[in-house]
């Protein structure tokens, strides 16, 4: 049993992250005093999608199909080192959040050059700009981990987040805070959330991901949506690990007051999402400077206790 | 306790952080403000036992001048010399905050090699080190006179936390004679400004490096 466990925990994670975003958007209705679509819109979505036949341009290649793929799979990868609710994972070894950053990192890599290679013009100005927030994104979001780990004395990332419980909240709630604020900040801008960037916009020139998938169709626009709804579900896990540190040793409710705090931190970002304005595009990169001066804040507080 | 006052030391630096960055001179004043305020209590939680009257008094002391009577001041002053309402930083934001994240980490390892006795809560040196340093970017940093009024009641703050990681509990003639003298300080800097800016129109130091403006018309400025 304790080996299928953490199978468990990756399929959970693998079917109800597309729940998700329908979290967020029935918040944003709410806020804006509509119905708001179904909550398991993008499930109906997926399953539309993956049966229709993909369109390619004549200049696309073989990179164009492989990209979706290639994030598609690194998603998938990074689900099975998640921490989930503080229980082991089904992959866990030293430095392993390092790999983490990685699998993100070769993720966007993934979708830029597929981006690129339709040589369409808006394409190329959404892979520039993913890129650029990225440059601020991923330092914030190594650092706090690397905070995290020296707080915990832990080497994984399940280790760590099953390390944190409340009593390391009582002796370093300042950092442990500073440290949520931080990855937070990191989810809004990865995701293509709010303040960084607008999930429902329809103008080119403003989008940042929507810009970059406009030529994908059919099954490989099915994998890009999947796999950001797995980006969500994996830094809402984050955060979900981060404020809920207390195990009671039971499986059950474990999972179930994970759960819980994911469609909280989904519901977070919704309200976020109808309160405030989007960014204009050049202060974006200060939102993120702010979120790496919060982790490094973090680790220097760490490292001078 | 300790917990609390580690949240307003590490409150205390996001402030210097969100210094370091506000475009905004009305919102400087108000963060230096709350700063000074913030400080103020310290001393409440980091003392062993109950706060004792004289530490009440004096905490109420400091709170009203550096939160009611500073912010006051420079209000009138920015408002009294009519320049724009931006800080006008000669280096970008980004900068700024990378100047007082590296001036933050600097001080962190100054703090481990300062000979000081052990202070109560964490991070008190580094904080106030910081503090001083954000104080000295302030000062360097912006272009108009008013924020450099600022910087310099940025490192009376980062003096006033230093002092209370030194000392358990305040010499009081001590830190009463700064407080007098910091608020003489703005005070005459208060006027000078008003001044400055009678005589010259504006309160831009860049422009300020001539004795007299009578050459100007030959620079064409």
């Amino acid at each position: 049993m304790e080996i299928v466990k953490p199978l468990f925990q990756i399929l959970a994670a693998a079917l109800l992250a597309p729940l998700l975003p329908g979290v967020v958007n029935r918040v944003k209705a709410v806020f804006a005093g509509r119905k708001g679509p179904p909550l398991e819109q993008l499930y109906y979505d997926l399953i539309k999608l993956l049966r229709k036949a993909p369109v390619y341009s004549r200049t696309s290649t073989w990179v164009f199909k492989a990209g979706p793929i290639a994030g598609f799979a690194a998603l998938m990868t990074a689900l099975a080192m998640l921490p989930f609710a503080g229980r082991p994972a089904a992959l866990a070894f030293e430095g392993d959040f390092i790999f983490l950053v990685y699998l993100l990192g070769l993720a966007r890599f993934g979708t830029v050059l597929a981006a690129l290679d339709t040589g369409s013009a808006f394409e190329g100005m959404g892979a520039s700009r993913e890129m650029q927030f990225a440059v601020f994104a991923e330092p914030a979001f190594f650092l706090g981990l690397a905070a995290l780990a020296r707080i915990t004395g832990e080497g994984s990332l399940a280790g760590m987040f099953g390390a944190l419980t409340g009593e390391t909240w009582r002796t370093a709630a300042p950092v442990l805070a500073l440290l949520t604020a931080s990855f937070f900040i990191v989810l809004l801008a990865e995701n293509s959330r709010v303040p960084a960037d607008d999930p429902n916009t329809h103008l080119e020139l403003t989008m940042i991901h929507e810009a970059m998938v406009l030529d994908h169709s059919g099954p490989e626009l099915a994998y890009i949506l999947y796999g950001a709804s797995l980006k969500l579900w994996l830094f809402g896990a984050v955060i979900g690990s981060m404020v809920l540190p207390r195990h009671s040793g039971s499986w059950a409710s474990d999972s179930g007051m994970f759960l819980l705090v994911m469609f909280g931190v989904a519901a977070g970002v919704g309200v976020v999402e109808s309160v405030l304005a989007r960014l204009r595009l050049t202060k974006v990169p200060y939102l993120l400077i702010t979120a790496f001066a919060f982790s490094a804040l973090g680790l220097i507080f760490q490292m001078a206790r | 306790m300790h917990t609390f006052a580690e949240f307003i030391i590490v409150f205390i630096i996001l402030i210097n952080l969100a210094l370091s960055v506000t475009g905004s001179l009305s919102a400087c004043i108000k963060l230096v403000a709350l700063q000074g305020v913030v400080a103020g209590v310290l001393p409440l939680m980091a003392g062993h036992g109950g706060p004792q009257g004289r530490a009440v008094a004096f905490a109420a002391v400091i709170i009203l001048l550096k939160g009611a009577v500073f912010p006051w001041l420079m209000m009138r002053a920015r408002d009294s010399s009519g320049a724009s309402k931006d800080v006008e930083p000669l280096i970008s934001y980004p900068a700024s905050i990378m100047l007082c994240l590296g001036a933050f980490i600097a001080s962190s390892w100054m703090g481990t090699r300062l000979p000081l006795p052990e202070a109560g809560v964490a991070w008190i040196v580094p904080a106030s080190l910081a503090t001083i340093f954000t104080g000295f970017l302030l000062i360097t940093t912006r272009r108009k006179a008013i924020t450099q009024v600022l910087g310099y009641l940025v490192i009376e703050n980062g003096i006033y936390i230093f002092g209370l990681a030194l000392f358990v509990e305040q010499p009081m003639m001590v830190e009463l004679a700064i407080l007098l003298d910091v608020f003489v300080a703005v005070f005459v800097m208060g006027i000078a400004i008003f001044h400055i800016s009678r005589e010259f129109d504006h309160i831009d130091t860049a422009e300020l490096s001539e004795l007299s403006d009578w050459r100007r018309g030959e620079y064409g400025k």
